[in-house]
């Protein structure tokens, strides 16, 4: 780990603790414990049912965590009395199935939170979108609806709404495997760029290839806990555990 | 609030009035028996019709399909009750009811089944007809079920409208349910009967309204 | 008389037409406005209590489910027939017109909440999460992403319930309410003549053949393309 990174550590952008979920009898949070520095962007990998999914969307509370806090900035998004939509703002999704609204344009599906969450006028909110499509080079875009876009670039539009309400951290939740394989390139080369103007970054995704070339720090979670951690070179060239071998194995095809 | 209680649901009155309700009931149960058959039987010619490939076939079942959707049923009812007498046609009030539902049901029915046999793929025609069966095999083995199937909620809920607007050959002085419910109310100057024949329409479409509603989630319709 | 001499006269009687045409044509406007005021009155309650309902309070969603099946599960006849002849003796007078409007305002409401809530339920749970996770409200998800698709999946059916109900205005002919089918009926016993029974046949075609052939365009056009 570098100094700079280090340091940044030391208040983290995000910190989850001792987090717990479970759905009916199945626990599939079983305790995680997780920071994210400031402009860190961390890679969780893991099979299907690890919980790296509901380890995600507990950070904004899309799942209610059952026991467990999370902080962001040091300010609390878990327990009572903090203001949800607030804190959202602050915290940007990027989902699977993009979830842009379809019966509404490029630009207002940007605009709408803006508007409506912020109170910016048309013309700020307008300005705000224009300048976010323009970010995930899509501006050309901005009056089409959602039908009329590819896959790839309605995920990019998706990433533009959240980055246009400026989110401390951003949160993936495997933003490619709803692509075509010729389409996955451009929403990384958008999530490389968001990462190089210094965003904060969780990510489930299970494009190694991108992981081992821009992540800061790759988890592995299994059965719903953490199972190691540490940078990609290491993680990928020199797992520590049984399991994240066993995994690594069988997604690469080795 | 007592003279609410006393003018819609006076037991007395309701008890009074059951046997008469009862043959009503008969009457309404013979008619829909008559007219959900027929209906279906001329939807499905319909729907054949309009999307049959000569325009000389289409064009006119859309029409039929249309027209009948403009005009209310009850002016087809009366327009064949007291109309066609004028013309020397004399039909009983039952002819002409069934005559009117069968004309206003095939065009419902119509647009239902051939919304259905639209959302089955073309590649099933193909599938089928790649296999050597012929093509009315096709239709009745292959597409049919599957568009049945599509629309079934729609079928449903068309068949409880049916149900419903029978109530409307009361005006034509049949004898159904709601003819007899009124004649009750005419000799007791009370809306009892009526209020009770409510309920008999109630207990027998509410499971299949509760039916509709359950296959309405995520259908989006 | 020939055959077709005879069947000219019954049903297409000049004469009979030119004097009862003005009647008809005053059955039009009552038509009209009655159905305007239908339409507007029941799809608005209906949207409203699918509202209501998607805020999830047990109490006011049973009551509104319980609406709404008894609405779609009584025929509309008997309910007009219920107010019309059960209201005044229990010492409430409403004019005809007013009880047709409402029981069949209320009918629609009952039809056009159910289409709505399944379009609020059939709207991808995706849409609600996207929309909470940019910070909009519940209420904000629901007016701004929710409730639009909603709408729009219900336009087709909501046009063909409309249609439906609003044909039904000619029930009020049975309660005295001087529409199309009623000035027609009347005139029809006065002239001892079908014609005005054609009449009222063709104009209700004329008013309704368009809505008809807008509903089939509509399913056409809304059909629900998914993004």
């Amino acid at each position: 780990m570098t100094a700079d990174v280090e340091a940044a550590q030391a208040t983290p952008s995000l910190e989850v603790r001792g987090l717990h979920k479970s759905f009916g009898t199945v626990e599939v949070l079983k305790g995680v414990d997780l920071t994210v520095a400031h402009r860190e962007m961390v890679f969780v990998l893991g099979p299907s049912g690890s919980g790296k999914s509901t380890m995600l969307r507990c950070c904004n509370r899309l799942e209610e965590p059952d026991s467990g806090l999370i902080l962001l900035e040091g300010d609390p998004v878990t327990g009572k009395g903090v203001n949800l939509n607030a804190i959202r703002q602050r915290i940007g999704m990027v989902f699977q199935a993009f979830n842009l609204y379809p019966h509404l344009n490029a630009r207002k599906n940007v605009t709408l939170a803006l508007r409506k969450v912020r109170g910016m006028s048309r013309d700020e909110a307008d300005a705000r979108a224009m300048e976010a499509l323009t970010r995930v080079g899509l501006a050309d875009k901005s009056e089409n609806h959602p039908s009329e876009l590819s896959g790839g670039q309605q995920q990019r539009v998706a990433i533009a709404r959240a980055l246009a309400l400026e989110p401390q951290v951003m949160l993936f939740d495997e933003p490619t495997s709803a692509l075509d394989p010729e389409l996955v390139g451009d929403v990384l080369a958008v999530m490389r760029e968001v990462k190089a103007a210094g965003m904060t970054m969780l990510v489930v995704s299970h494009e190694m290839k991108f992981a081992r070339e821009a992540a800061d720090r790759v988890i592995f979670m299994d059965q719903g806990r953490i199972v190691e951690q540490g940078p990609p070179e290491r993680i990928f060239g020199a797992p520590e555990h049984d399991r994240t071998r066993a995994f690594l194995s069988r997604v690469t095809g080795d | 609030m007592d003279r609410i209680i006393q003018q819609f649901f006076n037991v007395e009155i309701m008890i009074a009035a059951w046997p008469m309700l009862l043959d009503g009931l008969g009457v309404t149960l013979l008619l829909c028996l008559a007219v959900i058959p027929l209906g279906l039987a001329g939807g499905l010619l319909a729907a054949l019709g309009s999307l049959a490939r000569s325009r000389w076939v289409r064009l006119p079942t859309i029409f039929f399909v249309d027209f009948f959707r403009a005009v209310p049923p009850l002016v087809l009812l009366i327009f064949i009750y007291a109309g066609l007498p004028f013309a020397g046609l004399r039909i009983s009030p039952f002819t002409a009811v069934v005559i009117g539902f069968f004309l206003n049901n095939s065009a419902y029915y119509g647009e239902i089944f051939r919304a259905g046999i639209q959302s089955v793929g073309f590649g099933q025609t193909e599938a089928a007809r790649s296999t050597g069966l012929t093509a009315t095999q096709t239709l009745a083995h292959v597409v049919l079920p599957q568009a049945v199937r599509n629309v079934l909620p729609d079928l449903l809920s068309n068949t409880i409208e049916v149900v419903k607007l029978t109530s409307l050959a009361s005006v034509v002085s049949l004898g159904e349910l709601l003819h007899a419910a009124d004649m009750a109310r005419s000799v007791t100057y009370n809306a009892s009967p009526i209020v009770l024949a409510a309920l008999v329409y109630l207990i027998l479409l509410w499971p299949f309204v509760r039916l509709v509603s359950r296959f309405g989630r995520g259908l989006g319709a | 008389m020939t055959q077709w001499e005879r069947f000219l006269d019954t049903f297409f009687n000049a004469a009979v037409l030119a004097k009862y045409t003005p009647a008809i044509l005053q059955g039009v406007w009552v038509t009209v406005w009655l159905s305007v005021l239908i339409v507007l009155a029941g799809i608005g309650l209906g949207v409203a209590l699918a509202v209501i309902r998607s805020f999830g309070w047990r109490l006011a969603s049973f009551a509104i489910v319980v609406f709404a099946d008894v609405m779609r599960a009584v025929p509309p006849l008997v309910l007009i027939l219920i107010v019309f002849f059960g209201l005044p003796n229990a010492g409430i007078f409403l004019s005809s017109f007013f009880v047709l409007f409402v029981v069949l305002a209320l009918v629609l409401a009952a039809f056009a909440e159910e289409i709505v809530w399944a379009g609020i339920t059939s709207v991808d749970k995706g849409q609600w999460e996207a929309a909470r996770s940019t910070g909009l409200g519940f209420g904000q998800s629901l007016a701004f992403v929710v409730l639009p698709q909603a709408l729009r999946m219900g336009i087709p059916p909501l046009t063909n319930r409309a249609i439906a109900i609003t044909k039904m205005t000619a029930l009020g002919t049975v309660i005295g309410v001087p529409d199309i089918l009623n000035q027609a009926t009347t005139a029809q016993s006065f002239s001892g003549n079908a014609s005005p029974l054609m009449l009222a046949a063709v104009v209700y075609v004329a008013l309704f053949l368009p809505l008809v052939i807008l509903s089939r365009w509509l399913e056409n056009r809304f059909a629900w393309r998914k993004a």
